[in-house]
């Protein structure tokens, strides 16, 4: 059986004024997939990774979403977000608001559920992430990694078909990265299709099944972890890979 | 200078006068801050709007109200106002204040609202939220209670002002002072008075603002 392409890249390309940050990109993501997408910084995977979701509009290209190409100036780029969850590097939570109202606030909001079925939704999720008990705490009140479950718990509350994850664990402090990226592995488990971008080397290795790796706005090369990692064909990934071995 | 006990025994004698005419100007600060708010708010948005002519607009408005002095604003608008149709002297008061309070305000909430982390509008939109709506349910509960402090103080200097109410013959506790003062050959007496009552307000305000912003500042971040 073919596998459901989730997302699909054609030609994309964007710039900031001169700046060229996203060069011809090609891509596709199929379902259930996880892929990770790495590269040093200014290397565009940020970019990448918004234009996915239309927070940053491509200068041309196509981006075709669950096998219908996107038009943003026609398309209700809301729905479409609605099947694209985000999560960022600094959480984003919404200070004044409860965990748990941080996470019914789009189903209840946008999609119109019910807040009492939104609410029993959203304590699932927390037991999901293992915040049960923080339901009613301020964000202020959490650890960078318990924010960041709950940023995911709240991407979650949406039934997106797809998770982005943009340097998920990059603001957290090393005692706290582990138990974000096991909530990630288990999301994994569980068939989420997945763009992820990290440094995390030993969370790319283990969990994708593709690595993407960026620099200067391309694609410079792509490729199972194995492959990837151990038999790396281009000389800049096996430069990239030298450097960030041995931090 | 008026002795201390003529100064306490005026000031017990004509509480009943001043008092009525505190509540006229606690309405007409209250009013006119309320409808500033609102005014506002709507300047804000226009400013941050990145739309060039809504931008224009809450620049030229600003530009005039911080240009002129509020007491020609005054006379503009309830001369201006009250030759086109019969308005009642409250609300032409109420509204030039709230006019002259609202081009303040407006400043003090761009700011707050460009305050805002960014993250916080595309986290909203990521979850597939439109702008009104995050910028309503995310943004603006965040922008306000950070302006609290500097429209706590908008507020009393809206108090103060609303002092020049008088020139339009609103009988707030200004005129009254003057009007008592003059018809009693005693100013100095009922100026001193009228201080005390807006240092009064203006204590009870700032403790007011301060309880609130404490009780706000547990709940942020
Ligand atoms: N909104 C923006 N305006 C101008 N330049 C930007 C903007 N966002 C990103 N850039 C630039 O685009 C390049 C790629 O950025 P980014 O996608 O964030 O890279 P990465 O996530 O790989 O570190 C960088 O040079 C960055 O400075
Ligand atoms: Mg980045």
């Amino acid at each position: 059986m073919e596998a459901k392409e989730m997302i699909k890249v054609n030609q994309l390309n964007k710039s900031f004024g001169e700046l060229h940050v996203l060069k011809n990109i090609d891509m596709t993501v199929y379902e259930s997939d996880v892929v990770c997408l790495i590269g040093s910084s200014g290397s565009g995977k940020s970019t990448l990774l918004r234009c996915l979701n239309f927070l940053e509009r491509k200068d041309s290209g196509s981006i075709i979403i669950e096998g219908k190409e996107v038009d943003p100036s026609n398309d209700d780029l809301n729905k479409i977000r609605e099947k694209v969850g985000m999560v960022f590097q600094h959480f984003n939570l919404f200070p004044h608001k409860t965990v748990l109202e941080n996470i019914i606030e789009a189903p209840v909001m946008v999609k119109g559920v019910d807040k009492k079925v939104a609410t029993s939704k959203a304590k699932e999720l927390l037991e999901k992430v293992g915040l049960e008990d923080k339901a009613d705490v301020f964000p202020n009140k959490l650890s960078g990694g318990q924010k960041q479950r709950v940023a995911i718990a709240r991407a979650l509350a949406m039934e997106p078909d797809i998770m982005l994850f943009d340097e998920p664990t990059s603001a957290l402090d090393p005692e706290l990265v582990g138990e974000v990226l096991t909530t990630m592995k288990e999301l994994a488990n569980e068939g989420m299709t997945m763009v992820v971008v990290t440094h995390e080397m030993g969370f790319a290795r283990e969990v994708a099944d593709w690595i993407v790796y960026m620099n200067d706005g391309e694609i410079i090369e792509r490729g199972d972890p194995e492959q990837f990692f151990e038999h790396p064909k281009e000389e800049r990934t096996q430069e990239f890979l030298k450097t960030t071995m041995l931090k | 200078m008026p002795s201390f006990s003529h100064f306490f025994e005026v000031l017990i004698d004509t509480k009943d006068v001043f008092l009525k005419a505190m509540l006229l100007t606690l309405e007409l600060t209250v009013v006119s801050i309320l409808i500033g708010i609102v005014i506002g708010l709507f300047f804000a948005l226009m400013k941050i709007s990145k739309i060039k002519v809504l931008e224009l607009i809450s620049d030229v408005y600003v530009f005039l109200v911080r240009g002129t002095p509020l007491i020609v604003q005054i006379f503009i608008l309830y001369f201006g106002l009250s030759g086109i149709f019969l308005i009642p002297d409250f609300w032409a008061a109420s509204l030039a204040l709230a006019l002259h309070n609202g081009a303040y305000i407006s400043e003090i909430l761009r700011g707050t609202i460009q305050g805002v982390d960014k993250g916080q509008m595309e986290a909203g939109r990521s979850l597939g939220m439109t702008k009104v709506l995050t910028l309503r349910r995310i943004i603006l509960p965040q922008a306000f209670r950070r302006a609290l402090p500097p429209l706590g103080n908008q507020f009393i200097i809206g108090l103060k002002d609303s002092s020049l109410a008088a020139f339009i013959s609103m009988n707030e506790l200004f005129n009254v002072a003057t009007t008592l003062g003059s018809n009693n050959f005693d100013e100095m007496t009922y100026l001193l008075i009228v201080a005390v009552y807006y240092l009064v307000l203006v204590a009870l305000l700032t403790f007011i603002v301060n309880r609130l912003e404490k009780k706000l500042a547990i709940s942020d971040r």
